[in-house]
């Protein structure tokens, strides 16, 4: 009853909590805790990571049939998967960001496409497939020239190209597209799959919408 | 008794002829197609590689050779690249020869705005060429011999 009536006031919450940290009992559970949720963390990130790294690679990309039959068998025998020096491009280089954020994103979006997959099955025969193609494709377009080509720009650069070592027509059209700003995926649809009836057409709405 | 007997010498020579007939097949002489024993290394063929100079014509009908690499140009029921640079539509955008008007006309002589179907397998005419010796000889002679 004594307490109650004492002159101090009652410390604020912060204070009183400062203070139990500095008992014994409070220190030896802050620590726990702090220890406890920093290797859930690591766990976490790690698992994150993970995640993100194991759907990452061409293993995953064709592991579903969708993908296996249609642009994977496709893709055997161009030039990123057969050339002469034996470097190669796989799925997520050319389809997934390198940067963290847009990485992220990629991956979300990616998770509803899944949907596609299991549920309405859009695209789950080679004819669906076929149907759907120039949709598809319009969209890896709209996405590549909204970045102007990063996921290419990542192994290949205009800054390091020797343009006399190129075939003529190369070596023409890139000093072209350095001076008119023009992007990859401009001159380069079709590079390791095969392309759909009206591409051309279709290139140019995405082109002029841009 | 008597039917199981018999069951079993039908089935045992039946086990006599596959057998044999599996080791006359091993014994026999392997056919290649190689020309050389399987266990023949055979030396690689020499690689050519394509000229890429523009060529004169070596008549005046002829389908000109084409100057560039069409490695990979994917040109079937739908789609044809070397229209995304040579079509009357694109070529002024890609620096690229136009195709002449024979290619827009159909088998009828009418004329068309799309390259004619009798012409969408380019590479039916139109070939790059390497300077390789000859796979099988040529009888072909001008008319101007
Ligand atoms: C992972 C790295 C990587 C990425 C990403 C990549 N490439 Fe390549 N690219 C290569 C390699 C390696 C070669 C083969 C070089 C050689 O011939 O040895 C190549 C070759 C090429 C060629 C030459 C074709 C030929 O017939 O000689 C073109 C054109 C090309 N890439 C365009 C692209 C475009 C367009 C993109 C973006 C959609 C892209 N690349 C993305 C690594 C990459
Ligand atoms: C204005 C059109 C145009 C643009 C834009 C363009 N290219 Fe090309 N590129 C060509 C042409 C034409 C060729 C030669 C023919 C072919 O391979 O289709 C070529 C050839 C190549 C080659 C093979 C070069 C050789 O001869 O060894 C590579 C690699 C390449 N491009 C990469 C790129 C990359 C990467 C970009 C974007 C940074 C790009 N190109 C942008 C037109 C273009
Ligand atoms: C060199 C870069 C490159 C690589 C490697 C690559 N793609 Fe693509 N992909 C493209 C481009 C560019 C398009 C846009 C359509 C076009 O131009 O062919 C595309 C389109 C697609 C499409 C849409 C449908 C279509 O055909 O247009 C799918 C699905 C796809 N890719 C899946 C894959 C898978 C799976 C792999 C691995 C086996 C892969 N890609 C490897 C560049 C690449
Ligand atoms: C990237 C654009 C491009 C593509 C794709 C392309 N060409 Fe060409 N083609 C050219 C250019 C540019 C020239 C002129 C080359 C020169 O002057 O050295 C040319 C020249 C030619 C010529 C020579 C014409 C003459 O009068 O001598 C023929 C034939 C030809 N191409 C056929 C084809 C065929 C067939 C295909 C498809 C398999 C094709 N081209 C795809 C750009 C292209
Ligand atoms: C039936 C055979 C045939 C087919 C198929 C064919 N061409 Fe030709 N092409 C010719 C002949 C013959 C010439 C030369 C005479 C002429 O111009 O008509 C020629 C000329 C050309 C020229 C040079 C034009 C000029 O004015 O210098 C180009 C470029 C060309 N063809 C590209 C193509 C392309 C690209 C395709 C496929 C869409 C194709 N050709 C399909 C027979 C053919």
């Amino acid at each position: 009853m004594t307490d109650n009536n004492s002159q101090e006031p009652r410390p604020g919450a912060i204070r009183r909590l400062f203070k139990w940290f500095r008992t014994p009992i409070g220190a030896v559970s802050l620590g726990f805790a702090l220890v406890v949720s920093f290797v859930v963390g690591v766990v976490f990130w790690g698992g994150f990571h993970w995640a993100m790294e194991m759907t990452n690679t061409e293993k995953f990309c064709v592991s579903c049939h969708e993908m296996k039959d249609n642009v994977y068998a496709e893709y055997q025998g161009t030039v990123h998967q057969n050339n002469s020096s034996g470097v190669r491009a796989t799925c997520p280089d050319c389809h997934v960001p390198k940067e963290w954020g847009p990485k992220v994103i990629r991956k979300i979006q990616a998770s509803k496409e899944l949907y596609g997959h299991f549920i309405t099955g859009v695209i789950d025969t080679p004819e669906k497939f076929e149907d759907h193609r120039l949709y598809l494709a319009s969209r890896v377009w709209t996405a590549m020239k909204e970045t102007d080509s990063r996921e290419c720009r990542n192994c290949h650069k205009f800054d390091y190209m020797d343009f006399t070592q190129q075939e003529n027509r190369a070596a023409e059209n890139h000093q072209k597209a350095l001076d008119t700003g023009k992007t990859c995926i401009d001159c380069h649809q079709g590079i390791a799959h095969k392309l759909p009836e009206g591409y051309l057409d279709a290139y140019k709405k995405v082109s002029d919408d841009h | 008794m008597k039917k199981q007997a018999l069951i079993s010498a039908i089935a045992a020579s039946a086990m006599i002829a596959v057998a044999s007939f599996a080791i006359a097949q091993s014994a026999s002489d392997v056919q290649t197609l190689r020309g050389a024993d399987v266990d023949e290394p055979i030396g690689v063929e020499d690689v050519f590689h394509q000229d890429k100079q523009r060529f004169t014509r070596n008549y005046r009908q002829q389908p000109p050779l084409i100057p560039h690499t069409i490695e990979q140009y994917q040109i079937d029921l739908k789609a044809n690249r070397c229209l995304s640079c040579h079509d009357w539509t694109t070529a002024g955008e890609r620096n690229a020869p136009t195709l002449s008007m024979t290619h827009y006309m159909d088998r009828d002589g009418n004329q068309l705005d799309r390259v004619a179907g009798t012409r969408w397998f380019c590479n039916q005419c139109h070939v790059p060429q390497a300077d390789a010796p000859a796979l099988v000889d040529n009888t072909f002679k001008s008319s101007g011999n």
